[in-house]
């Protein structure tokens, strides 16, 4: 289409397209992904951290989008503003602790299912009653109900108390007990802007150890993508419409038989759901398990992520993630001024642009509509062959 | 030509497989009374809607109309009295319950999801009877895709009805404000009512937009739907409905076929002065 | 629970103590609340710079472990008026920079809660930063004293010893007690007659039933805003002094458990009603004691917690109900 454009002499539109057609979007995805399960490998010399591990950087990243994901259900489709999310993420990881380390010595990846089903059904338990009440009052409540989680962690003997759970082992390799893996993949160096292939620098595939976070990375990439797919599963079904219509307006999505407590209690248990997860992933990664990890901070930077990147907009909000993320550590020089600059980031955000960094979510149909209206302003003068490719209105 | 001849069909167990006769009543409203903080809102008013009938319920400003609408739709509880659709007492219910049993409804002041498009915005009211849930919406099973698209479908049905199908994919937000209305009325619609409610659906529309309504209502109807209609202006309702009530202070003071109602003396006195709209 | 019996009196009249202050600050949240419909996450900071405000007074004039009585009580008067002027002050820089913009683009609520806890975080990293900060405009030097160990603990220099006054049961009521529990009973009285029979105070409750009436009637709402936010923050200055004397110590980050702790109290007593500040910032004082007698020390905070909770599930409009605002469904 754009070639025939082209040829014709029209200057082709400069700015970048996602593709309508479905092999492209495909096509356009597998690329991405590929792309981002190479980039720690990469080490492309502007996106690499000079003073932290690049690959535990981005591992950092992953989970924050993993739960920048799960709490935008929760906030972004849902519009419950839970300002206690570390909590559900504090389950996910302790779990994993308690039951790798402290009191058992289970396997990794039969732990995980355990740290999620928990972390769910606190999900269930604290909305079950909470969910009844207004607004601002949610969002103290599950503030409150954050710190209710932290300082039982801290004041309880039996999770380790405020020196928390140690020794939490990896997650099986593959092969099990290996020490080099499958294979070894080299890192890329730098010199300038030409690249050369390091073979002592390697990743080996699969030994999740102590020292190289790759393959950690790896493990939470994919669960992102597994969680992107599954939202965007659910969110283009009734129940996707359902949250929305109970964000808007609740009242009236209820009078057009919306059960909304329902509903507002399926986004808690699922936003909990996959905050568990992410905790589950943080324990392995991390080794150890303490409140520290789990301050209110960390609630308000979770929310601050999925604030930015828009309100239900999954991608602002993994973007937003990454900013969470990734800033500080790119900028490490400004690490003591993190909070402050968040802070302040906040008050701007929310003062000047409260419906977050991305533009307005749009839908796909939305979309064929715009694109129609340029295809109009576009082919007025152009032969018909427009026409048959124009989307039944 | 989408199939708009399809008469709402029951989709609750325990419920009549068929609709029910022609005349029959489907809600009552029995002797209702409504006080609130010292006001005496509603005063012992009965009446009853008919199946396959318009009904309008008029009044002078005060006079308790949406009150009582808001009693007939569960958002109120009677002080005293009841409500009851198709036999069953409205009180009590949770308001997803009683759309679900059948009784929809469109807003005085157009309560839209702002931010969702025209026909997301109908296929809302369209999931009202769909079964599945997220574990179908994830693994996408025959049954929910077979759900989905009958919703779709049905509410590119609607909006073709009242007129707005070319807009389906426009934000409710962006619509003009004749096209909101209309698409409240989809909306309304695709909940599968047995009784479909409209609080004022005329405010702000011009001579040219009523006439075009009224038509609307009566295809409504025609389609086999029984509707209430609560408005202001009276030639739109003298020109659409069956029969009429008409409430005062909380009372009920005239019911009957709008010629009647129109001779009627009590009902003259309680407007004295002709509506603005009806002079227009 | 033989604890709590053997030490009873002692447990509750510090818990009335305790509680007094936060029925201070309490009391910031509650107007806000009443008047703006807005929790302002950022009053906790408020209170802390209020803190070091009495800690800077006593730095300010030299002041140490061997500093007399008379000095003494005169320095913690001259506190009292810097902590009043500092918090006023941070709560009207709050107002300006927070939620002003806000209020004049008729922002959601959650839109507002959000620029303060951003406003909270930063002005908290603030303090926490202030040598750098002292640094960068190159005053670090002369102010050292002040702006050194930025996120340590500061102690007020002089120790103040409680005098025991009067016997309650088996515990000496101190004169820190007496001075804490009837300075909160006061400034709360004075500040419920303000709002009752100024003409200021009948502009707020007025702009907290009704902006636009009020509007209709010749009140500048604008202005009101600005009053609440600075009422509050006097009494999170004289709460701030209060709590240097009994507690003695701050830091940069002490605001926040504290005012989550006077939020619970505001909410105990009633949303925006003045007198349930103070009835929920005693009740919640109290229960604190009590239940950090019953549990254990360490679970003293999550009394507080585990209280606000169960309190918005269970009676949200609190002990005596909402009142200086309306309901909001």
């Amino acid at each position: 289409m754009s070639a025939v454009k082209a040829t014709l002499g029209r200057v082709p539109r400069p700015h970048f397209k996602v593709p309508d057609s479905r092999r492209g979007k495909i096509i356009l995805g597998i690329l991405a992904a590929a792309f981002f399960y190479a980039l720690p490998l990469l080490n492309i010399p502007i996106i690499t951290t000079p003073d932290s591990d690049f690959g535990g950087v981005l591992f950092t990243v992953a989970i924050y989008a993993i739960v920048a994901l799960g709490l935008n259900i929760v906030v972004g489709y849902a519009g419950l503003l839970d300002l206690g999310y570390v909590g559900f993420y504090a389950i996910g990881a302790y779990t994993v602790a308690v039951l790798t380390s402290a009191h058992g010595s289970l396997p990794y990846f039969l732990v995980v299912p355990i740290a999620v089903v928990l972390a769910m059904i606190s999900g269930v338990l604290l909305g079950a009653p909470t969910l009844r009440v207004r607004g601002d009052y949610l969002a103290i409540v599950t503030l409150g109900f954050g710190e209710i989680i932290r300082l039982t962690a801290v004041n309880s003997d039996w999770l380790g108390g405020a020196r928390g759970i140690s020794k939490v082992p990896p997650p099986t390799s593959i092969p099990p007990e290996t020490t080099d893996g499958l294979f070894q993949i080299p890192h890329l160096v730098w010199d300038g802007a030409i690249p050369s292939i390091d073979y002592d620098t390697t990743t080996k595939f699969l030994k999740f150890g102590v020292l190289d976070a790759v393959p950690y990375y790896w493990l939470a990439l994919t669960v992102v993508i597994i969680v992107l797919f599954a939202d965007t599963l659910i969110k283009d079904s009734r129940v996707g419409r359902a949250w929305e219509a109970t964000r808007e307006d609740e009242d009236a999505a209820e009078i057009m038989g919306v059960p909304t407590f329902r509903y507002k209690l399926l986004a808690f248990a699922m936003g909990a759901f996959v905050g568990g997860l992410a905790g589950s992933l943080f324990a392995a990664r991390q080794g150890f398990v303490s409140p520290q990890s789990f301050q209110l901070l960390l609630s308000m930077l979770f929310v601050a992520a999925v604030v930015v990147g828009g309100q239900g907009n999954r991608w602002g909000v993994i973007i937003g993630a990454a900013l969470v993320v990734y800033l500080p550590e790119r900028f490490r020089g400004f690490a003591d001024f993190r909070v402050l600059i968040f802070g302040m980031a906040l008050m701007l955000l929310a003062i000047y642009r409260p419906q977050g960094i991305l533009p307005p979510r749009r839908t796909r149909r939305a979309k064929a509509i715009e694109a129609e209206l340029e295809a109009l302003e576009e082919g007025v003068d152009e032969e018909q062959p427009e026409l048959e490719h124009r989307p039944n209105a | 030509m989408p199939d708009v001849t399809k008469a709402p069909a029951p989709a609750q167990p325990g419920e009549p497989s068929e609709a029910p006769a022609l005349g029959a009543p489907i809600l009552e409203v029995d002797n209702v009374t409504l006080k609130f903080g010292g006001v005496t809102a509603l005063d012992g008013v009965t009446f009853d809607i008919r199946q396959g009938e318009i009904l309008g319920l008029i009044g002078p400003n005060g006079a308790g109309k949406t009150t009582c609408f808001n009693v007939m739709t569960g958002v109120y509880k009677p002080t005293s009295g009841e409500a009851r659709f198709r036999g069953t007492s409205l009180a009590g219910l949770k308001r997803f319950q009683i759309t679900r049993l059948g009784i929809a409804r469109t807003f005085q002041n157009i309560r839209l999801f702002k931010s969702m498009t025209a026909l997301e915005n109908v296929m809302v009211g369209g999931d009202v009877h769909s079964t599945t849930g997220v574990l179908r919406a994830l693994f996408r099973t025959p049954r929910q895709r077979q759900e989905q698209k009958k919703v779709e479908d049905r509410a590119h049905e609607l909006l073709e009805l009242v007129g707005i199908a070319s807009r389906a994919n426009e934000l409710a937000a962006n619509l003009s404000y004749g096209d909101q209305r209309r698409l409240e009325i989809a909306r309304a619609l695709a909940t599968d009512p047995k009784l479909l409610c409209l609080d004022e659906p005329a405010a702000g529309f011009n001579p040219a937009e009523k006439a075009k309504l009224m038509e609307l209502i009566k295809k409504v109807r025609d389609t086999g739907y029984t509707v209430l209609l609560i408005e202001h202006d009276m030639r739109l309702v003298m020109g659409v409905t069956d029969r009429i009530v008409v409430l005062e202070f909380g009372r009920k003071i005239a019911e009957g076929k709008p010629a009647e109602v129109r001779e009627n003396p009590a009902v003259i006195a309680a407007y004295l002065g002709v509506d603005d709209d009806d002079a227009a | 629970m033989q604890f709590l019996f053997d030490h009873f009196f002692e447990l509750t009249i510090t818990g009335l103590a305790l509680g007094s202050i936060y029925a201070l600050v309490a009391l910031g949240y509650t107007m806000v609340y009443g008047v703006l419909q807005l929790i302002n996450f950022a009053h906790s900071e408020v209170f802390m710079y209020g803190t070091f405000a009495v800690v800077w007074v006593f730095y300010a004039f030299n002041a140490g472990p061997d500093t007399g009585t008379a000095t003494t009580i005169a320095l913690l008067l001259v506190a009292l008026v810097a902590a009043m002027a500092t918090s006023a002050g941070i709560a009207l820089l709050i107002e300006r920079v927070a939620y002003r913009p806000l209020l004049t683009r008729n922002s959601p609520k959650l839109v507002a809660l959000i620029s303060a806890i951003g406003a909270s975080f930063a002005l908290a990293e603030i303090m926490g930063l202030r040598d750098r900060v002292a640094k960068f405009f190159q005053v670090d030097g002369p102010l050292r004293e002040y702006v050194s160990g930025a996120r340590d603990n500061r102690s007020l220099p002089v120790s103040i010893q409680p005098e025991p006054v009067v016997k309650i049961g088996d515990y000496w009521v101190t004169s820190i007690d007496l001075l804490v529990i009837i300075s909160a009973i006061v400034m709360m009285f004075a500040l419920d007659r303000f709002v009752r029979r100024s003409r200021l105070g009948r502009g707020m409750r007025a702009v907290s039933q009704d902006p636009q009436s009020a509007a209709l009637m010749g009140v500048d709402a604008k202005r009101i805003y600005r009053i609440t936010f600075l009422l509050g923050g006097i009494m999170a200055g004289a709460a701030a002094t209060l709590y240097m004397i009994r507690i003695g110590t701050t830091r940069f980050d002490a605001g926040f458990t504290l005012g989550v702790k006077a939020f619970t109290a505001a909410v105990l007593g009633g949303i925006g009603n003045l007198r349930g500040a103070l009835i929920g910032g005693l009740v919640l004082g109290v229960a604190e004691n009590w239940g950090s007698a019953l549990i254990g020390t360490e679970w003293k905070d999550v009394v507080a917690f585990v209280l606000l909770v169960v309190i918005l599930l269970f009676r949200p409009t609190g002990l005596l109900g909402e009142s200086l605002g309306k309901a909001r469904a």
